[in-house]
Order: C-alpha cells, then structure tokens, then sequence
C-alpha cells in the first residue's frame, strides 16, 4: 500500500489528491478478513448464510450468532467486525420498529436499505468517527416479494439477485454466478449457499467454523427464522458430499497425468 | 323554539375555553367504548367472551370490532373501555413482542409476564393522571398453570378463577359465582361454552350498549382461539306485556 505514510488515511475526512478516502478502504478491507457472508434471492424467497470462524474450540455451539433478526421479517447477515454489527443491527431494529409505529406496516426492504445506507455513509464524513467495518446484508420478503440488499462501509447500498461478503466472496460469487435463482426455491437455496460456504471456506486458514443459515420464505410463515434443524443437516450433508466430490475429481485427474 | 341540542360524548357539559387555572386535566372520558367482557378458568384452560360493538355514547356506531386478541402463542387479552386506547395497547404490546422475536434466545412471553407487562403499563399511566381508559382482562396457560387477571385505568388488578369488566361485573359475575368457581378443574369445554353463552345472553337483554354478535376465544395447550362473529338466540316475547317505561 503506497499510500501508507502519505498523511491522506489518517482521517476520514480528508480526500488523497487522487480522490480516494482511505478510512472507507481500510474499512473494506475489515470486511475482507472477516468469514463468508452469503444472500441468495429466489423465486419464493431469501436464503442467508454465514461462515463463523470460530477462534476457540471452548465456545459454546451455535452462541455469538452472526446472523440476526431485526424485525419478524427481516433477516440481517454480516462480514466485518461483529460489534460493528451489533450496532448496526440496533440501528435497523431500530427504524423497522419507528417506521412501524409510524405507518402501522412493515418496512420495505428498499426504505430500510436506503436508511442504513445514509447511516452507514454518514460515518464516512467525519474525522471524529470511522467507518464501519461490516458489510450488511439484508434480507427479507416486503410487499414487492423477496429482497436481498447489501450495504458496504462506504454507504454503497445496491440490491441484488445473489450477493456475498468477506474472505471467501470471489470463490462465493463466481459459485452464485452459475445458479438460476429465478427458478430456484428457497429449500434449493438452503443447499446451494451451504454448499457455497463450504466451498468458499479455506481449511488451511481457519479450521474450526460454524455455519448459520437461515430464511424468509412461505414455508417460515413469512417470518424470519434459523432454517429447521432436519433441512440445515440436510443441506450439510450436500455441502460435505459435493466437497468431497470435487476432491475426487482433482484427484482423478491426478491419476491421468 | 330553541334548537335540539346534540349531545355526543366529547360535548357534554365542557367548558367553554379551557380555563388558564385549576388542575391540569387529560382524559377525562372515553370516547368509543367496548362493554363488557367474562372470562373464566376451566378443565382445559381459560375461556373469554366479548361482543363485537364499539359505542359511541349511546350510539351503536361500530359494530364489527374485534375485542378478544391473542399476545404471543399462550395469552389472551380481552378489552372493555375506550377503543383508541385499546389500539394504542396494541401497537406497544406488537412493539414489544417484535423485540422479543428479534433476541431469538428461544424464549417466549408467557401470560404472567403480559399480565404484569400490561399491569405496569396502566398504573404507569394512572400515575401521569393520564390513564389509558380501559379495563383488561389476561388470560392464558404459563407452563400449563392457569393464569387470568384484570387491571383496569387505576392500575388495580386481581387473579380470580371468574372474571367480568363493566356490566358483567354486575349481571354476569353472579352466575359465573354461581356455576364456575370450585369446579373450574373439571368443567368440560361444551359446559363452559354454555355458561359463556348464558352470562352474554343476560348481558344483551340487559346492557343497552351490548350488541348480539360476540366472539368467544379460549386457551389451551393447543395455543389461542378466537372464534368468527356468531349470534345467540333470544325471545323478545314478554316484551309485548310491559308496560310503563313510556309503553
């Protein structure tokens, strides 16, 4: 990093001669070394997924989540800094119930990608405060069906079909790429984005982790839900089944040369 | 001839301006109200009845309203007293179930803990000398024990085994005395709905701001009840051989 050492990434409120802000890259780069964040939209709803690296064999299964609910509909998945997280999740708790209390409706996905895409942005202002180190994936079924929204430490909040965050996110979307989640349904999603965290996850790294999955779809009453236990063993099984076979494959075409 | 004078809730007898001394007031009546409600414990868990009628004074003037809710998967709320009120309990009772979804620690609100959340609500309230204007009544199964309370505007609030709010408390709770308390661990559902249906029909013969579409709700291990509208039959025969009162 040249940049380093030229004065311009001390603050986040000063520009480097060539336009960039170097807090809000530093931030990114917080998200980068964080476990894998998945969000896949299909037809009939959203799938979320997340790696959790575990850093310690003592903690407790399934503690610490890294993906929360925010609202009965709203599902947020995170890469980066989970106190970052937490906060964030706050604030998106936050708006889902004052838009409520407000309008008497839940809020669509769009207004609360908008928000949190301001809020996030705002850190991006001052040189009191940095940015966030957490992308937001945000996941829930509005009015319009099912919507997957990701917001990055710079307030850049775009909608997506598939999306992904963290360590793994090239490996993560070159998988998403060749799925048709269009036609997808949300018990094929839960495969598919276990598979994906299986395959985006580097052994040689980190060796204990935890997968999170979870849903909004019409088989969780619209409600956003940790999947059923029988489909999240299922979906395990596929992601160990179709690792091993690829591990197979390299070996076969070991055995030709 | 001097004009017919109209008077509907919000003007009877007010000041003409309100006054720069005396105590500070709020509200000082209800507006749209409901009637009564009973409720009872038996074999099986807790039975509830309302009307469907929100008052306006003496005018029937809503008379499609629902005045039984569930909160959570285990209680029961049912409301007399000023409707506005009542949605606004709502609207904070939702707030505060959404915030319990959200912690997704497996745990669930159970009846004691809305009874006491809906107890602290209305006495926080009573002592703003702004009380929501409503009497409650909680019913539900808190790990299969049997819970129904009451809190009203002034934050009292009691258990009992039979409950009745406004009117009830005067025609119904006598019969609820009558033929529930000691046997509410062994009265079968159909005798309870019967003694449900007997204590309304007294109600709508006697309570002129009772309507004659109600709905029943229950609690049991299966979770809440709420029942669509539905009528009781009544014989309005012997009214042909009153006299006086204007006949």
């Amino acid at each position: 990093m040249t940049s380093i050492g030229t004065g311009y990434d001390l603050s986040v409120s000063t520009y480097s001669p060539d336009g960039r802000v170097f807090q809000v890259e530093y931030a990114q780069k917080a998200v980068d070394n964080s476990g894998t964040a998945v969000g896949l939209r299909v037809k009939d709803g959203v799938v979320l997924a997340v790696e959790k690296i575990k850093h310690s064999r003592l903690l407790v299964p399934h503690a610490n989540r890294r993906i929360m609910t925010a609202s009965k509909h709203i599902g947020v998945a995170t890469a980066g800094w989970i106190s970052d997280t937490r906060h964030l999740v706050k604030r998106v708790r936050d708006e889902a119930r004052d838009y409520r209390s407000t309008y008497k409706v839940e809020i669509p996905a769009k207004i609360i990608a908008e928000r949190m895409g301001m809020y996030a942005q705002a850190y991006t202002l001052y040189s009191a405060v940095r940015p966030f180190g957490v992308s937001t994936i945000i996941g829930t079924v509005d009015a319009d069906g099912p919507q997957l929204y990701m917001i990055e430490p710079s307030g850049q909040y775009v909608g997506y079909r598939g999306c992904a965050a963290g360590k793994g996110k090239q490996v993560a979307k070159t998988e998403i790429e060749k799925l048709n989640l269009d036609q997808m349904t949300a018990r094929e999603a839960i495969k598919e984005a276990a598979r994906i965290i299986y395959a985006a996850h580097d052994d040689s790294k980190d060796k204990l982790f935890e997968l999170e999955l979870s849903w909004v779809c019409a088989e969780s009453n619209g409600l956003h839900v940790h999947v059923p236990q029988d489909l999240f063993d299922e979906a395990i099984q596929h992601a160990e089944r179709s690792l091993n076979d690829d591990d197979d494959d390299d070996e076969m075409e070991g055995d030709d040369e | 001839m001097d004009p017919i004078e109209i008077r509907l809730p919000h003007t009877i007898q007010r000041p003409k301006a309100t006054p720069n001394y005396g105590p500070r007031t709020h509200t000082t009546r209800p507006i749209v109200t409901g009637t009564s409600v009973i409720a009872f414990k038996y074999k099986d868990g807790i039975m509830m009845a309302a009307d469907c009628l929100a008052s306006y004074g003496s005018l029937a003037r809503f008379r499609n309203e629902k005045r039984l809710m569930a909160v959570g998967e285990t209680t029961l709320l049912g409301v007399s007293g000023d409707m506005s009120d009542f949605q606004h309990m709502q609207h904070t009772l939702e707030s505060i179930l959404t915030q319990e979804y959200d912690m997704d620690d497996g745990q669930k609100l159970g009846t004691k803990s809305v009874y006491k959340c809906i107890s602290n609500i209305m006495y926080n309230r009573r002592t703003k000398v702004d009380p929501l204007w409503n009497s409650y009544v909680i019913g539900g199964l808190d790990n299969g024990e049997k819970i129904l309370g009451y809190v009203d505007l002034y934050g009292t609030t009691y258990q009992s085994a039979t409950i009745a709010t406004g009117f009830g408390g005067h025609l119904a709770q006598p019969i609820l005395r009558r033929r529930v308390e000691g046997r509410e661990d062994e009265l079968s559902e159909e005798e309870a709905v019967q003694i449900l249906d007997e204590c309304m029909r007294v109600l709508f013969y006697r309570d002129a701001r009772s309507l004659n579409k109600l709905r029943r709700a229950k609690v049991t291990a299966q979770g809440v009840e709420i029942s669509e509208p539905y009528m009781l039959e009544t014989n309005w025969s012997f009214a042909e051989s009153i006299t006086g009162y204007g006949s």
